[in-house]
């Protein structure tokens, strides 16, 4: 790391060097390959109907738990469905849960927030209920919530995401705290800025590339809190493919046919490995400092 | 200095650097420096003086071989200490020269001590990497130095940890630290730059002292060239990473060779305070009375003292007219500042715009008021909002107030050509404009209000003292053209006398001494005000007249008595 | 430091508060039938009625609440609706092989995570730096349950190193014990490992831009002394918070390893209660973590105090 007092001498030189926008020459591989990985799995959800060989949820008694073959490039599971086919609609699930439970996490705490970092009364009170809400472990929570509503897909999403709230909450709160001491801030009260005008002009805009960045991580994190419980056997009705449903289904034949286990495992590895690193690539394009651990 | 005045290496100097060229590290390096020369003898103190961004502190750097790896590297030259070549040591000869031969203290007294440690580790791990001795003789050696660094009651300093100790007992420690192994070379890195002035004097007189009985050399680097003018007895003067001039003090000060040399002195602001400007009006468009902050904190368990950062504070504010308040840290200037704009709410006292009460009025109420009053911050890097352009930061205020987006930009392009800059400017983001050129922007954005008092918190300080002057000269400017008062807080004596009518002295939040500029900073009356005056760093010198004041002369000190 | 001690206890109190409220109010809020919910469709309406009593469910919410947490604070955590035993005395049963699991997994997190952190913040940008950026990732994105099942494949069935499943008590033999408990163990740890290097690389990259740690190369001290008596001691607080945010994690993390390796501790506790939706076993689970991460929180943030000698005085 270099050092501050020296770059602060240097930096009229290096700001004219560092601060252009990424030349091409200098992405490497890692977030390339991630994002075609990624790529790839979205159309393999967007084209699933197209593309799959069988219906994911057509029984085969005749064919239960066949090896890989041409015509079952995974094998069958034992109920003699078709893994490949399962899989690729597998992905859509994991893609609906992680995207709308980014999207709503930040709809949700982008608000709250900026209200907690500007209001102290109302971070005193919400603060305490943000407290309490992640120390209750989300895996849990999310059971709790299951098992009490039903498993559904919105119950499955609803119960996935308020574990997420807290961290965007914690996260814009700060971002706003540092904020609100710049002088530029002061200069905007001292001009007669409306409360609302400081914070949509000069302060939201502070929020936007840490939330992008917490979003793919919340989006990663939901994804895997899915298929835990689909895998624990908590989560949406086995009835509808889901990676975890998969793995559910085959961990009993684990030893004798591991294919079951191993290929949505794969994809739903590859899946959040591709986010996490596209996450990573966003987090130090846009802000270099932020390189911290994201719990922290 | 060329290479060529310089005898190889047989001379007995502590310190020579020679063509030392430093650029960044990557596939196309920048030069930082561009080959720089200099020598230290022994027991010379010797000041590398700059601006910022001229490569004063890479120098100091890399002479201890502490360039941050992977940013900067040294490409070439020689640098010498005793003799032998940092820039070729192996890494291990590195740290054995560091503290023994070498040493170096720091601008933060603040941040350069370890926070976790007590002071008595942080000195005795310095012995135990480079020294055989025992624990007693570390005991003893390490209570005899910070004896030595004159700081009280050893005993408990060795135990206390660094935010225990004020900044500068904090500098007296990093320098004992330094010395604890009578290196030959001292390097001082704007060792009391953070410092307020009484302090900075004290530690100046420190470092010279132990010079003087340890017969260290010091390589001193500093942008203040009233430290230079106190302590130096050749002087390296600095620009855009080369040295551009080079000589004993003397000559330097009284006849510089050089257009920036002389342009860097001329900027310097004499300490003697100006003539008294007549007054043009009479109406009092400021006035606080027995304004005062406490900051109380809550605590469940006890009820806490709170601490006054200001206590009965009156002062007058006429149109037109220039009030300065002058103080050291924590004197509770900033805060009497920051209670005027309404920014915190003061916990006594009343505050009159224009005649108008506006302690206790309500956001809304204050909403009115706030176009009267506006303020100019330190650091213009942070008090420009980096995404917006400066057209919308300039107009912001005024579309605030019910102008026409189309008519607050014609507006803030004729302020952006009062304040000297192109009104293309107007599209740009602050990121484009250096330092000075921002703190323009910021006034502009300040005059779109047009304000009848303008707030100055250390508006100039951040700068240097170049484009200082520059500024200062822009503020006198616009107040003549459009008749604003302006309330100028700053810790530099200097700038107060040259343009303010009026001064309050602070100290612990109170006021110490009231009048005008050249009443006060002329004939003090108080022994607080005379112990500023006298710290203020080469206070005998006149700086744009390159001579020195005569005894007695206007400013000096002896003609207050 | 006493007064600092117990204002983080006090601070405290308010979050097992709402963690309460929480847990009280997910039953009470969810739609429908709370007593239809907890007894499943084959009910009936006497069951139902008994559910509702014994719940407490006809009086007003803020009623049931103060009786409720009365209950709680007095140790009663109810009964489990299927085998009627006291949810205190089934969790008390599955204790050991969960806190052996979570001991392990924490001795392999400490001994591997901090020395890869500061490594990769040492050799900044270096391929060592790449390498444990890499592994911490991939720690991050591969689910538990298939990491456990890799690690099963490759050490159990394939090399035959280690059972493939179950659990022992240490009072039947260290080996066998560690035998069994090593692979969950190591699996668990990967999301640790992962979370806990990258924040020690971070911290570290901080701290060792640092002001101090410059005036400790400038004094010739050797790079080891650099690194750990000067800029790990500063870097310790982000990294015991994240320990302790980090506990979170694996509380879920215990729960999917458990059923995994098959190994009869809370977390299968856990499972077979969502199966069975035995509500009040869920719901003592919930409280006893939540409790648990609270206080494992609040050590931590007492030990800031000795740490950091800024929030001592």
């Amino acid at each position: 790391m270099a050092d501050k007092a020296t770059l602060a001498a240097a930096e009229p030189v290096i700001r004219r060097r560092f601060l252009p926008t990424i030349e091409v020459s200098r992405l490497r591989f890692a977030p390339t390959l991630a994002a075609i990985c990624l790529a790839v799995i979205v159309a393999a959800a967007i084209l699933a109907p197209l593309i799959a060989p069988y219906d994911p949820i057509a029984m085969n008694p005749m064919e239960r738990l066949a090896p890989a073959s041409w015509a079952h490039p995974f094998g069958t599971d034992p109920y003699g469905r078709d893994v490949f086919s399962r899989t690729l609609y597998g992905a859509q699930i994991s893609l609906i849960v992680g995207l709308g439970a980014a999207f709503v996490a930040v709809l949700v705490g982008l608000p709250l927030g900026l209200l907690a970092g500007f209001f102290r009364w109302i971070d005193a009170i919400l603060m305490r209920i943000m407290d309490g809400l992640m120390a209750i472990p989300s895996i849990l929570l999310a059971i709790a919530i299951v098992s009490l509503a039903g498993s559904s897909l919105w119950t499955v999403l609803v119960a996935i995401t308020i574990p997420e709230i807290p961290r965007v909450v914690r996260l814009v709160r700060s971002v706003v705290l540092s904020a609100r001491e710049e002088p530029y801030v002061e200069a905007a009260i001292a001009v007669g800025s409306s409360l609302f005008k400081i914070m949509w002009r000069h302060l939201t805009p502070n929020t936007i590339a840490p939330l992008i960045v917490q979003g793919t991580y919340v989006c990663a994190s939901a994804i895997l809190t899915e298929a835990i419980l689909s895998f624990l056997g908590a989560g949406i009705g086995t009835e509808t493919p889901s990676w975890g449903n998969i793995m559910s289904e085959g961990r009993l034949y684990f030893q004798l046919k591991p294919g079951l286990v191993f290929w949505p495992g794969l994809f739903l590895s590859l899946c959040i490995l591709s986010i996490n690193i596209l996450g990573d690539t966003a987090r130090d394009v846009m802000d270099p400092r932020l390189g911290k651990g994201r719990n922290g | 200095m060329s290479a060529a005045d310089m005898p190889d290496t047989k001379t007995d100097d502590v310190l020579v650097v020679e063509n030392l060229v430093v650029e960044t590290a990557g596939r196309e390096p920048a030069t930082i420096l561009a080959g720089v020369s200099l020598r230290v003898a022994p027991g010379e103190t010797v000041c590398l003086v700059g601006e910022s961004g001229s490569g004063k502190s890479v120098t100091s750097l890399a002479t201890m071989g502490l360039l941050p790896k992977g940013a900067l590297v040294a490409r070439s030259g020689r640098i010498l200490v005793e003799g032998e070549d940092v820039l070729t040591a192996k890494l291990a000869r590195l740290r054995q020269l560091r503290a023994t031969r070498m040493s170096m203290i720091f601008q933060e007294p603040m941040t350069a001590l370890n926070p976790v440690l007590t002071i008595e580790s942080q000195l005795e791990e310095v012995l135990s990497a480079h020294s055989q001795m025992g624990a007693k003789e570390r005991r003893d050696r390490i209570r005899g130095i910070l004896d030595l660094v004159k700081l009280p009651d050893v005993e408990r300093m060795c135990r206390s940890y660094p935010h225990q100790l004020s900044g500068g007992q904090r500098q007296r420690v990093m320098i004992a630290m330094a010395l604890v192994l009578e290196p030959k070379l001292l390097i001082a890195d704007e060792p009391t730059t953070a410092l307020d002035v009484t302090t900075q004097k004290e530690i100046l007189r420190l470092i010279a002292e132990i010079q003087e009985r340890l017969g260290t050399s010091v390589l001193f680097i500093t942008h203040d060239m009233g430290v230079v003018a106190d302590i130096a007895t050749r002087v390296y003067v600095m620009r855009h990473g080369e040295i551009v001039e080079e000589g004993p003090i003397q000559k330097i000060l009284e006849a510089p060779q050089r257009d920036y040399t002389r342009d860097l002195l001329a900027s310097v602001p004499a300490l003697h305070p100006r003539e008294g400007r007549a007054a043009t009006s009479r109406e009092i468009v400021l006035s606080t009375s027995e304004l005062g902050m406490v900051y109380r904190q809550p605590s469940l368990f006890r009820k806490r003292e709170g601490t006054v950062a200001a206590k009965d504070v009156n002062l007058t504010l006429t149109r037109g007219r220039t009030l300065g308040v002058v103080g050291e840290s924590g004197s509770g200037k900033s805060t009497v500042a920051r209670c005027v704009m309404r920014l915190i709410d003061p916990t006594e006292g009343s505050i009159r715009l224009r005649g108008q009460e506006i302690v206790g009025l309500s956001r809304g109420a204050l909403r009115p008021m706030r176009k009267r009053i506006q303020m100019i911050f330190q650091d213009p890097n942070r008090s420009l909002n980096p995404r917006l352009t400066v057209g919308d930061s300039i107009t912001e205020g005024p579309i605030n107030y019910g102008t026409p987006p189309t008519a607050a930009r014609e507006r803030a392009k004729e302020l952006l050509q009062l304040v000297g800059l192109p009104t293309d400017a107007i599209d740009r983001h602050p990121h484009q404009f250096s330092g000075g050129q921002r703190q323009r922007i910021a006034i502009a954005r300040a005059l779109a209000m047009e304000p009848d008092v303008l707030v100055a918190d250390e508006a100039v300080s951040a700068l240097d003292v170049s484009v200082q002057a520059q500024v200062l000269d822009l503020l006198d400017e616009i107040q003549t053209r459009l008749g604003v008062a302006l309330l100028f807080i700053t810790h530099d004596l200097r700038v107060a006398a040259q343009i303010c009518d009026e001064v309050v002295v602070m100290q612990h939040g109170r006021v110490v001494e009231y009048g005008p500029t050249a009443e006060v900073l002329g004939h003090p009356r108080e022994t607080y005000t005379r112990q500023l005056i006298e710290a203020a760093p080469g206070r005998h010198w006149d700086f744009p007249n390159f001579r020195p004041l005569a005894p007695g002369g206007p400013g000096s000190i002896e003609a207050m008595a | 430091m006493l007064a600092y001690i117990a204002r983080r206890i006090l601070a405290s109190v308010p979050v097992m508060i709402v963690v309460a409220l929480f847990v009280f109010l997910l039953l009470r809020l969810t739609p429908g039938d709370p007593a239809a919910i907890i007894a499943g469709d084959m009910a009936t309406p006497a069951q139902l009625d008994q559910i509702r009593q014994s719940l407490g469910l006809n009086e007003p919410l803020v009623t049931q609440f103060v009786t409720w947490s009365g209950q709680l604070l007095s140790g009663d955590f109810g009964r489990s609706l299927i085998s009627r035993t006291p949810v205190l005395t089934l969790i008390g049963q599955r204790l050991e092989p969960t806190l052996s699991l979570a001991i392990v997994t924490m001795i392999i997190t400490l001994v591997l995570s901090i020395p890869m952190g500061v490594l990769a913040a040492w050799r900044h940008g270096s391929l060592t730096d790449s390498a444990v950026m890499a592994v911490s990732v991939l720690g991050f994105s591969i689910p538990v349950f298939v990491t456990g099942y890799i690690f099963i494949q490759i050490f159990a069935i394939d090399l035959r190193i280690f059972p493939v499943q179950g659990f022992k008590s240490i009072s039947e033999g260290f080996w066998p014990f560690f035998s069994r408990i090593f692979l969950p163990a190591l699996t668990l740890a990967t999301i640790y490992i992962a979370l806990i290097a990258r924040m020690t690389r971070a911290a570290m990259l901080d701290v060792l831009g640092e002001d101090y740690v410059r005036t400790a190369r400038a004094k010739g001290l050797s790079e080891r002394v650099v690194l750990f008596r000067h800029a790990l001691r500063n870097a310790a607080v982000p990294i015991l918070t994240v320990v302790g945010t980090g506990f979170a994690l694996m509380i879920s993390g215990v729960v999917v390893t458990e059923s995994v390796f098959n190994i009869p501790g809370l977390g299968r506790l856990t499972v077979d209660a969502i199966l069975a939706r035995d509500y009040p076993v869920i719901q003592a689970l919930i409280l006893l973590t939540s409790g648990i991460y609270v206080v494992i929180n609040l050590l931590i943030d007492i030990s800031y105090a000795f740490m950091d000698p800024r929030i001592r005085y």
